[in-house]
């Protein structure tokens, strides 16, 4: 299921019209993600709050969505241009790959939240697409 | 059992109290034909289904995805006891249609966009996790009778 010279149009042309709102999507994406799936907040007992729109989820859905525009960016060689990200992954924090389809999923839900109409059943095969890559290059240092 | 909490029940009513079951229902079947297109192969017989446009002008799936969300209804008014409402319709899915029932999560997904796009700033993490709940439950029940 590799990304298609047209999703990766699709991709780059959504992706240029809501970047600018990276930090508002990956706050709510992240919030909801620990509301809605409990079990992931396992990977920050370390945080002081994780209510939605924290201080912590706040600054960290920032450097997740940092994270995917870098991959939109390097869209054609993920493997290769996320490979320093996978290995924090893989032997830093150590994340079960699962999760990677939980916040895939999060992403998509705050997308369609707050681009109804952009949102368009093509935008959202390509982006589960793309989210989908990038979760495979994220799990490539794994094993 | 299921246990619900107040807010829980109160928010899967108001949810579908409040969506146009003309609209979610199509939009959400659709969109699970166009983002996970294998799932067509349960739907041979509904004509043109070669890209979206063609899917999103489909009669026959504006139609099945009524079916569906009417269908979603029993559940809503039958909370305390989804798996039994779901026995027979398991059974349809299961030994009839022979519907892969990992399609129903997928389905499942579609639904929480459409909802998602639908509602708003007001699918705020509490709702999300109401309805994803909800949802998993009809999951569930539809599996039950598998074997």
């Amino acid at each position: 299921m590799s990304l298609t010279a047209k999703n990766k149009d699709t991709i780059r042309t959504f992706w240029a019209k809501v970047s600018s709102n990276a930090e508002a999507i990956g706050a709510d994406a992240l919030s909801r993600m620990l509301v809605v799936y409990p079990q992931t907040k396992t990977y920050f007992s370390h945080w002081k709050d994780l209510s939605p729109g924290s201080a912590p989820v706040k600054k960290h859905g920032a450097t997740v969505m940092a994270g995917v525009a870098d991959a939109v960016a390097k869209i054609d060689n993920l493997t290769a241009g996320l490979l320093n990200l996978s290995e924090l992954h893989a032997f830093t924090l150590r994340v079960d790959p699962a999760n990677f389809k939980i916040l895939s999923h999060n992403i998509l839900v705050v997308l369609a939240i707050m681009f109804p109409s952009d949102f368009t059943p093509e935008v959202h095969v390509a982006m589960d697409k793309f989210l989908s890559a990038v979760a495979l290059a994220l799990s490539e240092k794994y094993r | 059992m299921v246990k619900w909490t107040d807010f829980e029940r109160a928010t899967i009513q108001d949810i579908f109290s409040k969506i146009d079951y003309e609209v979610v229902g199509p939009a959400a079947f659709s969109r699970c034909l166009i983002v996970y297109p294998w799932t067509q192969r349960y739907f041979g017989g509904f004509g043109n289904l070669y890209n979206a446009a063609a899917i999103t002008s489909n009669p026959k799936v504006a139609a099945h995805g009524k079916v569906v969300i009417v269908g979603l209804e029993k559940a809503v008014k039958n909370m305390d006891d989804i798996k039994t409402t779901y026995k027979d319709l398991s059974v349809l899915h299961s030994e009839k249609l022979q519907v892969d029932p990992d399609n129903f999560n997928l389905l499942a997904d579609c639904l929480t966009v459409v909802v998602a796009g639908q509602m708003g700033a007001a699918f705020t993490p509490e709702v999300h996790a109401a309805f994803q709940k909800f949802l998993a439950v009809v999951v569930a029940s539809l599996r039950k009778q598998y074997y």
